[in-house]
């Protein structure tokens, strides 16, 4: 703002990194990434809908390596996005504020968007016959 | 975690633009509801993993499908914008570009929105 320097309370930088924290920035950056995923999704329907010429164009593009790198990353930020989210869930209704289970919630979280990621694509690939 | 804050019901709708919890409040209920839709959504992408444009078109053809996809972009949407302009009232202190910023995500919002649910309708009621 528009006023003289004032003496600033302690912020970030002045904790030690722990999971909550990490969970914390994460929900902001998962969120913005999801927001480039509809991006991306809306393309695909508007291909769908347009027809099977342009549909497979983009089904290139999504197939390609870097497609399903893109692609991988964006369900891992749905899956840290559904966790974490459902966590500041139970801490809207005043939960999980105690030390342990908020340290533990926040690395569940990690563990679940990495377990759920690896199990879609596993899933995927098995759907389409991979093995 | 009981007296510290006033219960909901003491500020609800009563911020100093007469609807204070509003913004908080829509975020916390598209959510909730966002649970369920995204693993229909998953669940679904998943399982129609590889297949061509015609089978998708007949996936999506059927009628809860294309209900629970609408329901899923405007929910979505509606969730997204109003976490994409929290993330820029956070960070973003100069007024002018804060104002810009957020007319620009409600914007893009409503237009990925109109896109997508327009793409569903098409090929719901399409040939």
């Amino acid at each position: 703002m528009a006023q003289a320097k004032r003496p600033l309370s302690p912020h970030l930088q002045v904790y030690r990194w722990g999971a909550h924290m990490a969970v914390s920035i994460l929900h902001r950056i998962t969120g913005s990434a999801l927001a480039f995923g509809a991006i991306l999704l809306a393309w695909w329907l508007v291909a769908l809908a347009t027809g099977h010429e342009y549909f497979n164009i983009v089904q290139g593009y999504a197939g390609s390596a870097i497609g399903r790198l893109v692609l991988f990353g964006i369900t891992f930020a749905l899956m840290q996005h559904l966790a974490s989210g459902l966590r500041y869930l139970f801490t809207d209704t005043g939960k999980l504020y105690e030390l342990k289970a908020n340290t533990m919630s926040a690395k569940f979280t990690f563990v679940f968007s990495v377990v759920m990621t690896l199990v879609i694509w596993a899933a995927a690939y098995k759907v389409m016959g991979a093995y | 975690m009981t007296d510290f804050n006033n219960p909901l019901a003491k500020v609800r709708g009563l911020g100093s633009a007469k609807d204070g919890t509003t913004h908080w409040l829509g975020q916390r209920i598209t959510a909730v509801a966002n649970i369920p839709l995204v693993i229909f959504f998953v669940v679904s992408f998943v399982g129609n993993a590889g297949k061509g444009h015609a089978e998708w078109v007949a996936w999506m053809k059927q009628p809860l499908v294309s209900v629970l996809l609408i329901l899923f972009i405007a929910n979505f949407t509606h969730h997204m914008r109003s976490g994409l302009q929290e993330v820029v009232e956070d960070y973003v202190h100069d007024h002018g570009t804060k104002f810009a910023a957020t007319l620009a995500i409600k914007f893009s919002c409503i237009l990925i929105a109109a896109l997508s649910i327009f793409s569903v309708l098409r090929i719901a009621f399409g040939g």
